[in-house]
């Protein structure tokens, strides 16, 4: 029984103990939760940028040999651009919670893509104010802190304008190349 | 004295206990199944087959809700994926839903499907209020003209929509498919391709045999099996009696030998009503035990391969009938010979219609379905005949659609009286979804 009475205790100093080693560790050379953000988002602009250019724009409309649809497996079509960067987004969250991703707007198609916390309201129109830079806050949601960063999604090829203004669900049908469409929010738990 | 008759008291309160300890353990060790005394409640009716293998559900160590959750994937994940799941785990992983669920914990099977709650358990094996959609999409009203006054214990009930399933209720699904007829010009069901996809891998097919090459031990003795092997399937593609009854001998194959060539098959059985006990280890499922009316004669029965394919005939046309109506009692099957689906049965039967014509209860409930195989698409029997009862509107895309139009298969099978009258007649009620989704794109196109 004495043993058992002093493990509770002991376990717990010496989770502390790695617990503040980790925290040491991270001030002294990890990275910081922005510059992994920046790092990310680098990423997924990169690759989604990609696919837009060069997948989507060139086979489904410049070239059109093959259609690109919200409903792409009953169509057999190509994914929408923003439909790959979701699907990517929710494959991370299978099985992963060192960070979340997603994309959220003013003017969602889907509802449940608007805004949803604080931090999300302010950022978007921080971004829609300040198209040139990233909005960077600490939210707590669901009693967890989170580093929070919000990127302006920038319409890049006439495939993304055309499909948001035309589809009947979007609020806004006048977007031009250029604009900010919404943004890429990005979460690192802390 | 007195002490003499607290010691007979202790005795027999120790004894009494051992008795009880020992009868308790049995009921949870013992080699039947585990006693049902240990069932806080009787289990929904998806599960109520395999309440006493706690394991199932519970996982070996009666652990958190993460291995619940686990053990309900295990089943019904590749389902879920399958049916293209409208709201899955993986959407609410996203820390921005926090709020959510708080109010409703979507990343849990459990928190819609509680088990043991006979009390509260409905359709579905849902066990939240009916209009729990209210709790997450409240605004629809707002954003859909058509929704304003619309109740939401109705979103599901009603024909329109379903939490998982929705592959043949999306909107755009119902715009594209507005203008179909009622009953196709040419109604007819795909066909199993198979040979099609072997002889297309470059194999070529065993000789078939007859009677004279039988290698059966006791083929002599019983004349009835040697017409029923010789006519059957299982001879034309050459499976001898060695095939099913093995080296050295076995009487009565079991399922086991089955599952060597017809995975398939048996994966789609043992994920259904008919098999899932045998998934589980337990006995063999019997009609006796089913919460469905069942024909008395056949209470004793164990389901099994050969209670539908008769083990030497393996007649598909007797498992898609015959072998269903031997047990089933319930209005809808008893009403079935009434119905245009039993007239179409019998025309192809006589041959005076093309067998695709044909719609048998196997038709529509283990229906011949495109399904994958080693890479390839096949068109093969989907043996878990509740694959598309969960709800019925998954029917729609895989089977009603290939006959009839959307729109009438959705007021179809919307209709609880022309489901036990095994749709003789039209349908009495209109689901209006696909005027509303049709009238919306309508509205938008004026708007430009």
């Amino acid at each position: 029984m004495k043993l058992k009475s002093l493990k509770t205790p002991l376990l717990a100093i010496a989770a502390v103990a790695t617990l503040s080693a980790c925290g040491e560790e991270q001030a002294a050379g990890g990275i910081e939760p922005k510059k992994m953000a920046d790092a990310l988002h680098a990423v997924m602009e990169a690759d989604r940028t990609v696919y837009t250019k060069y997948i989507v724009a060139r086979l489904a409309n410049k070239e059109k040999v093959i259609k690109a649809s919200e409903h792409w497996e009953d169509e057999k079509a190509l994914v929408l651009p923003a439909q790959m960067f979701r699907m990517g987004s929710e494959m991370v969250a299978e099985g992963n919670n060192a960070f979340s991703y997603g994309l959220i707007s003013e003017w969602p198609i889907n509802s449940q893509n608007a805004a949803k916390t604080d931090a999300e309201r302010e950022g978007l129109e921080f971004i829609e104010a300040n198209p040139s830079e990233v909005f960077y806050t600490e939210e707590t949601l669901g009693g967890k802190k989170y580093f929070t960063a919000l990127y302006p999604d920038v319409g890049v090829v006439d495939a993304c304008i055309t499909c948001h203004n035309e589809h009947k669900d979007s609020p806004k049908t006048d977007f031009e190349i250029g604009d900010v469409m919404g943004g890429v929010v990005i979460r690192i738990p802390l | 004295m007195r002490k003499t008759k607290n010691i007979t008291l202790w005795g027999a309160w120790l004894l009494m206990s051992f008795a009880l300890a020992g009868y308790l353990a049995y009921g949870l060790w013992g080699e039947d199944d585990v006693d049902e005394l240990y069932l806080p409640d009787v289990g929904s009716h998806g599960h109520y087959q395999i309440e006493l293998a706690c394991n199932a559900c519970h996982g070996d160590g009666f652990e958190d809700e993460n291995a619940v959750q686990k053990m309900c994937t295990d089943c019904h994940g590749d389902e879920l994926k399958l049916a293209n799941d409208s709201h899955p785990v993986k959407k609410f992983n996203d820390p921005r839903n926090a709020d959510q669920l708080e109010i409703l914990d979507a990343r849990y099977c459990v928190t819609c499907h509680v088990e043991h709650v006979p009390e509260r358990t409905r359709v579905m094996g849902v066990t939240l209020a009916d209009d729990f959609c209210v709790l997450c999409h409240e605004e629809v009203g707002e954003e859909r003209a058509s929704h304003k006054d619309l109740s939401f214990d109705g979103c599901s009930a009603a024909g329109c929509h379903n939490y998982h399933d929705n592959r043949a209720l999306y909107e755009d699904f119902l715009v594209k498919h507005a203008d179909a007829e009622e009953v196709a010009a040419e109604p007819l069901l795909p066909m199993r391709d198979y040979q099609r996809v072997y002889l297309q891998q470059g194999k070529t097919f065993a000789e078939a045999l007859s009677a004279e090459d039988m290698d059966g031990e006791r083929n002599e003795s019983d004349l009835a099996i040697v017409a029923s092997w010789s006519a059957s399937a299982h001879a034309v593609a050459g499976v001898n009696c060695s095939g099913c009854h093995q080296s050295p001998w076995q009487d009565k194959p079991t399922m086991a030998v089955c599952d060597e060539c017809h995975k398939g098959e048996m994966e789609g059985f043992v994920a259904g009503r008919h098999g899932m006990r045998v998934a589980q280890k337990l006995s063999e499922m019997r009609p006796l035990d089913a919460r469905q009316p069942m024909k008395s004669d056949s209470h004793d029965t164990s389901l099994n391969c050969g209670s539908c394919h008769e083990v030497h005939r393996v007649d598909t046309r007797y498992a898609a009938v015959e072998a269903c109506q031997g047990c089933h009692d319930d209005e809808h099957s008893n009403n079935y010979q009434q119905s245009l689906h039993f007239q179409l049965w019998q025309q192809a039967l006589s041959g005076s219609a093309e067998a695709n014509s044909a719609v048998s209860c196997a038709s529509c409930h283990l229906p011949r379905i495109e399904m994958e195989s080693h890479g390839e698409s096949l068109i093969r029997v989907q043996h878990n005949q509740n694959a598309n009862l969960r709800p019925n509107e998954k029917m729609i895309r895989e089977v009603c659609m290939e006959c009839h139009s959307l729109s009438f298969s959705i007021d179809a099978l919307a209709d609880e009286a022309l489901l036990k009258n095994n749709f003789s007649g039209k349908p009495r009620q209109h689901v209006e979804s696909v005027e509303w989704a049709t009238r919306r794109v309508k509205d938008d196109a004026k708007k430009d």
